[in-house]
């Protein structure tokens, strides 16, 4: 169920606000009493990402309504159509007033919505954040979808697989000052230094996130290193352009690529040999993820401090870390076989 | 007919005549400096040339900023500027893909027609604003820079057009070559071709040059300044519309920050060429060869091995440069002039 505009959402509220109401008569809401799995704590759970149509949220709606079904809760989707900062308000509040069991959001402002969370959390809201963050005091729990160590070790073991473990490989990355991009270059570097003696990282370079700078520096890397064996691109739109400079280039199927991208942007180049794997997270696992700490929570199963462990289904047991963070685990890999299945 | 000549007829010989233009022509200086970067790249790296991605590359890269460049030219001649040539691309290039998501199967050319068309009706609403408004230009398209950026952003958020969206005889087009001259090279070509040969020859393209040299003089001579510099920016927009859809041909991807920034790599392209930023002067052949400059250098540095940090000055130094040896040649244009007509005041 999506809920658009500001008019229909009020409505929807009302309907909903009333159904809630009803159903708190008759069943059994209050799930602290039956702990557990099994069909008992039928949690509501209303799920808030940074916006509606957007196909990476879709994917990992779909994953919480499949770990819903499992469980026999209930999702509801609600969410701005454009991802500002103080858009997810108005939903939150009226998640709350509800009095909805867990709210999962993919906060789109780490500040913005502290005052708003904290005011569903006092109403009994069990409040989970993932993808993006807020600030920890104002959230149960938060789902993260990789660690630097997962990303770089991940890129880093892809192209080791890709090459044979040895030979000259470079990195294509973003802009020079972006900070996430410089913490896993150098965390890739150590790795390499630690695990693959025999891969050289022989050259960085910046594309800038720009389409005419990514190409013409995997261009250059191309021809200034006729020894290269691979390229990591750790930017969805470095991998993009250069897996679309590579597909056309005379050092297609010579020289492997990897990074990060989505399986929509590569799908093509997969298809057609330019690029073996590449990784990411799977936004469906996090959703999945997301919905089943949501439960947990609700079931008071867990309460969110460090240490506490609890079941997600198919993906096995989890345990909170600092600072109530849970980690997804590894990043996902794509490749032909898996490719098809996802549409983001 | 004793009428006494405002300026006599030239005393050296036609050869001379030709000789010294083509020394002081600053197509020719431009294009011995884009001949130098890919002599010196190619010693450096072989590559550079004599590869085929190499051969390929030089032609294609430069075919998305020519077409800008070109646009460019005709706007700054009027002695005006258009700032929104890079929002135009990027929301044409998202435009074509839509288009092909929308209605697949749709040939080609018409969706080459489309894009273009949409850039015109952009071009259009900048030339009408500068045209009638009588808003300094700079100013307006600054404006419509963000307004355009704006639309496109709240039109595709955080989509994308992927190559998967697009078919692949499309595709192709960014790639394909004929006599190993890249298709939208030769597009870029042609267009070059046709503007410049207007420019030089036809009643209005000689108008937009009147009009830059003098905007009150234009007026008062009766020339049509409202409708040639509203047509000048019809053009741009129409030129930055057609490179929108080779941009989408070329990348096979489309994001919100397509054509970010590229406004200024085209007026840099044309001031590097030779057009004079306060308009009356300068071709369109040199601004196409200040584009492949200004692409080829881009390309050249990191082959060459030159770190990324100092990339950007080099392209600054080279726009600084080309602005001083303007301002010399024109001086010393000035004096000359002034000197002959001292002269014919004497006798």
């Amino acid at each position: 169920m999506k809920i658009r505009n500001g008019r229909l959402s009020a409505l929807a509220a009302l309907a909903l606000a009333a159904s809630m109401a009803l159903t708190a008569c008759g069943s059994d809401s209050e799930g602290g009493s039956d702990s557990g799995d099994g069909g008992g704590g039928a949690a509501a759970i209303t799920m808030l990402p940074k916006n509606l149509g957007n196909p990476y949220f879709d994917t990992s709606t779909a994953g919480a309504e499949k770990a819903a079904d499992e469980f026999g809760g209930s999702i509801d989707e609600v969410g701005p159509d454009a991802a500002s900062p103080d858009a997810q308000v108005p939903f939150i509040n009226t998640a709350a007033q509800q009095g909805v069991d867990a709210l999962i959001v993919s906060a789109n402002d780490p500040e913005a919505l502290c005052d708003a969370l904290d005011e569903a959390s006092s109403a009994g809201v069990k409040v989970v954040t993932f993808d993006s963050d807020t600030n920890p005091e104002c959230r149960d729990l938060y789902i993260n979808q990789a660690t630097a160590e997962g990303i770089a070790k991940s890129q880093v073991d892809l192209i080791a697989e890709q090459i044979g473990d040895a030979g000259e490989i470079a990195i294509l990355s973003a802009a020079a000052n972006a900070t996430n991009q410089n913490a896993w270059i150098e965390m890739m570097e150590t790795e390499l230094e630690a695990n693959h003696p025999d891969i050289e990282l022989v050259d960085t370079v910046y594309g800038d996130d720009d389409d005419q700078t990514s190409f013409d520096k995997t261009a250059a890397l191309l021809q200034s290193h006729p020894n290269l064996k691979g390229i990591i691109s750790p930017t969805t739109v470095g991998i993009a352009a250069a897996a679309r400079y590579l597909s056309t280039s005379e050092y297609k199927g010579n020289v492997a690529l990897t990074g990060l991208g989505t399986p929509n942007q590569m799908r093509d180049y997969v298809k057609d040999g330019t690029v073996e794997a590449f990784a990411l997270w799977n936004p469906g696992d996090l959703g999945y993820l997301a919905a089943f700490a949501a439960q947990a929570l609700v079931d008071g199963d867990i309460s969110g401090e460090e240490g506490d462990t609890f079941e997600a289904g198919d993906l096995g047991e989890f345990t909170v870390g600092a600072d109530g963070v849970v980690l997804l685990g590894e990043p996902f890999v794509f490749n032909a076989d898996n490719i098809d299945d996802f549409d983001f | 007919m004793s009428d006494t000549l405002l300026v006599e007829p030239s005393a050296v010989s036609p050869t001379q005549r030709v000789v010294g233009g083509l020394l002081r022509s600053r197509e020719i200086a431009v294009g011995a400096v884009l001949v130098l970067v890919v002599v010196l790249t190619t010693i450096k790296n072989p590559n550079f040339l004599f590869s085929s991605d190499g051969w390929r590359d030089l032609l294609l890269s430069p075919s998305l900023l020519l077409l800008l460049a070109v646009g460019q030219t005709v706007v700054i001649i009027t002695r005006n500027v258009d700032l929104s040539v890079g929002s135009i691309l990027g929301l044409t290039a998202y435009f074509t893909g839509k288009l092909f998501v929308d209605h697949p199967g749709l040939p080609i050319w018409v969706v080459f027609l489309a894009g273009t068309a949409m850039g015109a009706l952009l071009g259009l609403v900048n030339g009408a604003l500068v045209a009638f408004g009588k808003v300094p230009a700079l100013v307006i398209t600054l404006g419509t820079l963000y307004i355009y950026r704006g639309i496109f952003l709240s039109w595709a958020g955080s989509d994308r057009i992927n190559a998967g969206d697009m078919p692949s005889d499309f595709l192709a087009l960014g790639t394909k070559t004929i006599l190993t001259i890249p298709v939208l090279t030769i597009i870029g070509f042609v267009v070059l071709a046709a503007v410049g040969y207007y420019l030089y020859t036809a009643r209005g393209g000689r108008e937009l040059y009147a009009i830059g040299s003098d905007p009150d003089a234009a007026v008062l001579y009766g020339l049509p300044t409202r409708t040639r510099v509203l047509s000048a920016f019809v053009l741009c927009g129409a030129l930055a519309g057609l490179a929108g859809v080779v941009y989408a041909a070329r990348y096979g991807t489309v994001s919100s920050g397509a054509g970010y920034g590229m406004e200024l790599q085209a007026v840099g392209a044309a001031v590097i060429g030779g057009v004079a930023i306060f308009g009356g002067s300068g071709t369109v052949w040199g601004a196409a060869i200040g584009a492949f400059l200004l692409v080829t250098i881009n390309r050249a540095l990191p082959v060459v091995g030159i770190s990324d940090f100092w990339q950007r000055a080099v392209v600054g130094a080279l726009i600084i440069a080309a602005i001083v040896l303007d301002r010399v040649f024109s001086a010393r244009e000035e004096r000359r002039l002034v000197a002959a007509r001292d002269e014919m005041r004497k006798s």
